[in-house]
């Protein structure tokens, strides 16, 4: 074992010190986090596809819920100076990355691609730092979805409802008829999920930037915020008691097995159905959040470049990033994970309806203003507002606090995180 | 034959007497400096950084004290605090009571003593996540307790302090006195089984009744273990993390965050290390609060 790695080193030395110009493929170094099922499958695709190139990929997976401990190798690893090719880091997150100084530039990759075409402007801004491109968009969830069990509103005698208002009316019918309206899991993230939900479907796309990405202290605590948390205390009549601290999944289970009419979730939710063997039009139902048709809250997953020298390992990343914005990739990626390529204008026969629906309105809102990022997956603010939103939710939910309070909280919550 | 073995007797008995004196020094030494270098090292580090704006990474411009007094204008971390107020208080205070009790019950010469034993102890075996685990199912009502009592036919009962923001902090005392009270039981037991016999004789031949030997002579005598237990306990409850995580991940809400989850938030999820460090350092000054007097009482002895 040491014999070993002590021939590979003198080997490499040997490589660097004599033959570094005749190498042409080098290693990819990659951190990441998507160990489970259909997100290790994901990341096979793209190692096969390197190494196809003649690239080595080294596999750095860090498991760990959302990240918390790969981010915490990735520090101590960018602290002693030897950061890996390419890290899973999603979106504000990259500036901070950038502000560290410790970034790679794409610009030569990306312009021979023509990125700025295949990108919707938001997204392209996410992924820059400086104005160069610093970091590769894999692929884009959306999160106001809606999963409708519709046999759970047959038996209720329900509409499935497309406007906030609809909803209430719903919900009651379906609570008489003994069911469970809203699958929801009483965890800080997923409070925010559907708070941000309820702050898109009553303020609109211009309210949302204003709250949540400019965090603007009238938009935060306005009589249209005070609205929103009004709207959540009244999504919490409509679910269960045994609702704090359920994972997601249970949630989405609970509409599965018919327990439960809907569960407000990002597109992730989709796998759970696909793996209980449900046609997605038949068997369940994908929706915009009521009274958020036509918007769009994004959360892209991609890759930050790291600055790693010329040569070799410089010619691998590029080729990496080269890589994952090609269709090839975007496409087998996408359908594996469940959710929508981050580029633009694919062939996309082998999407399902759920997910050209995303597409059609990821294309159509980018145009109206209506693509907007997503606060409670960390795409609009920095982890530490995030974080202080987070907690305000949460504690309005878990509490009696009056709307009011909970929207001047928020204002000095946010303002003391920044 | 004889003069050889002993000539080279000699110098081979210098050098095991050499290797004999330097051995422990040799083995000790890399936990010593282990142990300098990553916890004492480390504290400093943490208490550095306590006193600079670190946010993603690690900066070391030293700002002053203002982490700490943001500190003490975070809600949550007032709620961690009286989180751990309650959690401490309860959790020490019934583990005792508890431990007690039953210790000096089973010291009764009763049968099956071992068996009893291993029984209270065995909690310990397992490690807080799954005491955690086991208990979110059990306290769960659409799982748990609560099912299986209505089921038995009593309709209206109802038990959810674990998804209730007010009681959930008890839920933990509860799992936690579960898994700790055994090895209370033990200590006690142990320090009953020390007490001499010959002084209860005396008493019981004064006339002394059984309550008052045990109120006047028995647990006066187990001060130090009191002291031991307090310490070690109070140590489990500062450091509470895992149980917490497992049990109600600090929810409803963040209703039962503790300055242990409260530091791991900030400092790995959040990009606060500054933060997050100030809030490390003020656990450090509780777990000092509770070492140094005992430390001190200890040392004090021998003279």
């Amino acid at each position: 074992m040491i014999l070993n790695t002590l021939k590979k080193a003198s080997l490499a030395a040997l490589a660097t010190g004599v033959l570094s110009f005749t190498a042409s493929a080098g290693e990819v170094e990659v951190l990441h986090w998507w160990t489970s099922g259909g997100e290790a499958k994901s990341v096979a695709v793209l190692k096969q596809l390197l190494e196809k190139d003649g690239h080595t990929w080294k596999d750095f997976a860090v498991a760990g819920g959302g990240g918390e401990s790969a981010m915490t190798v990735l520090k101590s690893r960018v602290v002693s100076g030897k950061p890996p090719t390419a890290a899973q880091i999603k979106g504000p997150s990259i500036q901070e990355w950038g502000d560290e100084g410790v970034v790679a530039n794409l610009d030569s990759v990306a312009n021979a691609a023509g990125w700025d075409e295949l990108l919707p402007k938001v997204v392209s801004d996410v992924m820059k730092y400086d104005g160069n491109y610093v970091a590769v968009p894999v692929n884009v969830h959306r999160v106001n979805w809606m999963w409708v069990n519709p046999e759970v509103f047959e038996k209720a005698g329900a509409k499935i409802p497309s406007t906030w208002d609809g909803f209430v009316e719903a919900a009651e019918k379906i609570k008489a008829a003994g069911f469970i309206p809203v699958a929801h899991g009483g965890q800080a993230w997923q409070d925010s999920t559907t708070f941000e939900s309820l702050a898109l479907a009553i303020g609109g796309s211009q309210f949302y930037n204003d709250a949540f990405v400019k965090l603007d202290p009238k938009a935060l605590n306005s009589p249209t915020m005070v609205k929103v948390f009004e709207a959540l205390r009244t999504v919490k009549k409509y679910t269960d008691k045994d609702a704090p601290g359920r994972d997601w999944n249970l949630a989405t289970a609970m509409v599965i097995q018919g327990k439960a009419a809907m569960q407000f979730m990002g597109d992730w939710a989709k796998g759970e159905f696909t793996a209980a063997g449900k046609k997605p039009g038949t068997d369940y139902i994908c929706m915009a959040f009521p009274g958020t048709r036509g918007k769009f809250t994004f959360n892209i997953d991609s890759f930050v470049m790291f600055d790693v020298g010329g040569g070799d390992a410089k010619k691998a990343q590029d080729a990496m990033a080269r890589t994952i914005m090609e269709p090839k990739f975007q496409e087998i990626f996408n359908l594996n994970k469940g959710s929508i390529p981050a580029r633009l204008n694919m062939p996309r026969d082998k999407f399902d309806i759920c997910a050209h629906q995303s597409m059609d309105e990821f294309v159509g809102s980018s145009k109206t203003g209506d693509l907007v990022p997503s606060m409670a997956h960390g795409m609009s603010t920095f982890a530490a507002v995030q974080g202080a939103i987070y907690d305000t939710v949460t504690a309005f939910y878990n509490s009696d606090m009056s709307a009011q309070e909970a929207a001047q909280k928020l204002v000095s919550a946010v303002q003391s995180s920044m | 034959m004889d003069t050889t073995t002993s000539s080279r007797a000699i110098p081979q008995k210098s050098l095991a007497d050499h290797f004999e004196d330097w051995l422990p020094k040799l083995v000790i030494s890399p936990t010593f400096l282990a142990a300098i270098f990553f916890v004492y090292g480390y504290i400093i580090w943490t208490a550095w950084l306590s006193l600079t704006k670190s946010r993603m990474l690690p900066k070391y411009d030293i700002e002053g004290f203002f982490q700490y007094g943001k500190l003490w204008t975070n809600d949550r971390w007032l709620v961690a605090l009286t989180n751990l107020g309650i959690y401490g208080t309860l959790f020490i205070g019934i583990c005792l009571g508890i431990g007690l009790l039953i210790a000096i019950l089973l010291d009764q010469r009763i049968r099956a003593e071992g068996a009893l034993r291993t029984i209270y102890l065995y909690p310990m075996a397992l490690s807080f996540i799954v005491t955690g685990t086991a208990w979110k199912w059990i306290l769960n009502p659409g799982l748990g307790l609560e099912k299986l009592v209505r089921e038995m036919g009593f309709e209206n009962f109802t038990f959810g302090w674990l998804t209730d923001s007010d009681m959930a902090i008890y839920t933990v005392v509860i799992a936690g006195v579960w898994q700790s009270a055994g090895f209370v039981i033990a200590l006690f037991l142990s320090g009953l089984r020390g007490v001499d016999d010959s002084i209860i004789k005396a008493a019981q031949v004064d006339g002394a009744s059984l309550p008052r030997i045990y109120w006047s002579i028995i647990i006066p005598s187990l001060r130090p273990v009191f002291f031991s237990t307090l310490m070690i306990l109070g140590h489990i409850a500062i450091k509470s993390f895992d149980l917490i995580m497992a049990l109600t991940g600090g929810g409803p809400g963040y209703a039962t965050d503790v300055p242990a989850t409260f530091m791991y938030t900030y400092t790995f999820t959040r990009n606060q290390i500054g933060f997050g460090s100030a809030s490390a350092m003020v656990m450090l000054g509780g777990v000092l609060a509770i070492v140094i007097p005992y430390l001190y009482s200890e040392l004090r002895k021998p003279r």
